[in-house]
């Protein structure tokens, strides 16, 4: 059974008196331990097919199933709870929370998951290890670097021990160097942990790094191919 | 669900990063609790001290007065003009069936000198009644007779007070001692009274036989009369017989007519006492009015605050629901911090009103006290307070969708 299951999914914004179909009867499945690259020029639909992958956002029309659950039956709590036990985020812009230390942000996923305090400390600690971020566990995000930042999202992603992560355009605010240091980080993830990774990229060099790529254009899905190279 | 703590933490990382503007918004709340604490404190005192009064003075006290309260025209105050006499007292004595003891009282401050020792104290002239009266046992000798009375004995009995600034270690009894030059004898002490609530010394006097404090002290201009009369009913059931009683032996005496107006006044102490408690009372409930008018207002000044609060940190919450919040979780979150800011504030709130309390008993000299409970009822109300206020915006901020959060600007 895949892990990601998404059967004809179309989402359609109103503005006034004009659709916008943002998403059209999109098919895909995705199998656990893939790591897919989704591309497609801008306004095409990644973020908003990531955002609907995530549980953030609800499709127009269509079913998302996810490791067996059909989502669209599930409440704001339960949706909430699938995302903390199944789907870590990476964004581009980081998404840290200001004025918190990045152990503490680090602890967020499993404070909410009710995980008991000492717990919490050990793991995100040992997350933050993981992403090579030792020593700087007491750093706020405004004193840190830009790629130091999204290690941090991408320690707190993979704390709780979510099968999934989403990544949309994680290497977007971050220069070339640094841009595969952070790939070289989740391509790891992906070998070691087994864990499945999709990722929104502008960029052929990011993507490589990816086992299949899907393109998206004027909200369809046009291409889905293994590799790129 | 989130752990206090934890939540403690950020609610007070937010505090802190906006100090002023938590500190503006908790004014209401300390302000508000402030009034409640010192309302509570001036009614608990007030209560304290009437009960206290009564204690002292005796009880089922009924006080005669000369002059009107009430008359038209022009209104002479009470107790203006001599109009009660000896006979009065007498009659009362021997005509009210429903009164115990009565007791004419004349009296005035004097000099008093023992060897080389002079204090000047309050002289009051009565009969033996005003021990049973004023429920004031002797410590040692004996109280003046009726036969020192009819015969205006040179005699006194003496508060601790005195005692102690004339005598010293010296028994007092058998000695002389010279009130206004006219020498007396003492032939007895009272028992200590110590201080009454309101701060005066009771055992700062002399008593004496009402005649001789006529004859040898304060009695010349009028002749036979006394200042008031003091008297004690049978019990508390008899107080409304015994001033109706006294109402009529009066008017009688006095060839006062069913349309004019008395020139005596008949109070009893539960009455005085009622006066006072009334004002505490308003007093009360003037603090009551300022407290829960400022105790809203300062949780309207959380809830805008904490809509502020909620809109500036949208992304946040965003965030957080990306990362597992559920609607609880957020709104604890914003519900322990406005009930931080206004039990941060019910805290100073307490402090000030205790304070306040404390001023106000040492600079107008009210009594006040601050019970344990007050300083509960306080708090749980700042948290009432908070916890009412915040949950608008605690709601408010658990409904936003997470992909409109996130994307916040
Ligand atoms: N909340 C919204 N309301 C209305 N239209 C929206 C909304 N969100 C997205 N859209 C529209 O949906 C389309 C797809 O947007 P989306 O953000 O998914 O593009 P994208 O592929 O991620 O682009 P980019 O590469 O620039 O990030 C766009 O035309 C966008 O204007
Ligand atoms: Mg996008």
């Amino acid at each position: 059974m895949a892990l990601i299951d998404v059967k004809d999914i179309t989402k359609v914004y109103r503005l006034g008196d004009t659709e916008l179909r943002a998403l059209d009867t999109i098919n895909l499945t995705i199998d656990s331990g893939d790591f897919v690259a989704v591309m497609g020029p801008s306004g095409s639909g990644k973020s908003t097919f990531m955002n609907i992958l995530g549980c953030l956002d609800k499709p127009t029309s269509g079913a998302y199933v996810l490791d067996g659950i059909d989502t669209a039956r599930l409440s704001r709590d339960e949706l909430a709870s699938i995302r903390n036990k199944k789907i870590g985020f990476i964004f581009q812009g980081f998404n840290l929370l200001s004025r918190t230390t990045a152990i503490e942000n680090c602890e967020l996923p499993m404070l909410y998951a009710g995980i008991g305090v000492d717990e919490r400390g050990r793991k995100a600690l040992a997350a933050l290890k993981s992403v090579g971020l030792e020593g700087r566990q007491h750093h706020m995000p405004n004193q840190l670097s830009g790629g130091q930042q999204q290690r941090v999202a991408i320690a707190r992603a993979l704390v709780n021990g979510t099968p999934i992560i989403l990544a949309d355009e994680p290497t977007g605010n971050l220069d070339s160097k640094t841009s595969v240091e952070i790939m070289e980080l989740l391509v790891k993830l992906n070998n070691d942990s087994g864990i499945t990774i999709m990722l929104v990229t502008h960029e052929h060099d990011i993507a490589a790094f990816a086992k299949r790529t899907i393109r998206f254009r004027d909200g369809r899905l046009v291409s889905d191919e293994a590799g790129t190279k | 669900m989130i752990d206090v703590s934890s939540a403690l933490r950020v609610s007070f990382r937010a505090l802190r990063v906006n100090k002023l503007r938590s500190a503006l918004t908790m004014l209401g709340i300390i302000i508000g609790v402030g009034a409640v604490i010192t309302m509570l404190a001036v009614g608990t005192g007030a209560r304290r001290m009437i009960a206290a009064q009564i204690a002292g003075m005796g009880s089922n006290l009924i006080m005669i007065l000369p002059g009107a309260t009430t008359a038209g025209g022009a209104r002479m105050g009470a107790g203006t003009q001599p109009t009660l006499s000896m006979g009065d007292a007498d009659a009362i004595g021997k005509d009210a069936s429903a009164v115990s003891d009565v007791a004419p009282v004349l009296g005035g401050i004097a000099q008093v000198v023992y060897g080389h020792q002079n204090w000047s104290t309050s002289i009051i002239g009565s009969t033996p009644s005003i021990f049973n009266v004023r429920e004031w046992p002797i410590a040692r000798g004996r109280t003046f007779s009726e036969q020192d009375v009819k015969t205006a004995t040179k005699v006194c009995l003496l508060g601790e007070t005195v005692i102690n600034n004339l005598f010293g270690d010296t028994d007092p009894i058998g000695q002389i001692i010279r009130i206004k030059n006219v020498p007396f004898t003492v032939i007895g002490v009272l028992t200590p009274k110590g201080q009454s609530p309101a701060g005066q010394d009771q055992d700062d006097n002399i008593f004496v036989p009402v005649t001789t404090a006529q004859k040898k002290l304060f009695g010349t201009a009028f002749p036979g009369m006394v200042r008031i009369i003091m008297v004690k009913a049978k019990s508390a059931e008899n107080m409304a017989s015994a001033e109706k009683q006294i109402n009529e032996i009066l008017a009688q005496r006095h060839h006062i007519g069913a349309k004019q107006d008395s020139d005596f006044t008949v109070r009893n102490l539960t009455q005085i006492m009622q006066t006072a408690e009334q004002s505490a009372k308003i007093m009360t409930l003037l603090l009551g009015a300022i407290a829960s008018v400022s105790l809203i207002v300062g949780g309207i000044g959380i809830m805008n605050i904490m809509l502020v609060s909620v809109t500036e940190r949208t992304r946040e919450i965003g965030i957080r629901m990306a990362i597992g919040a559920k609607t609880w979780d957020i709104r604890l979150q914003f519900l322990i911090e406005a009930l931080s800011l206004s039990l941060l504030g019910g805290i100073i709130g307490i402090i000030l009103g205790v304070s306040g309390s404390r001023a106000l008993s040492m600079l107008a000299g009210w009594p006040t006290e601050v019970s344990p409970l007050s300083l509960a009822l306080a708090f749980g109300f700042s948290g009432l307070v908070g916890i009412f206020f915040g949950f608008y915006p605690a709601y408010k901020a658990s409904l936003l969708n997470p992909i409109d959060a996130l994307r916040y600007e």
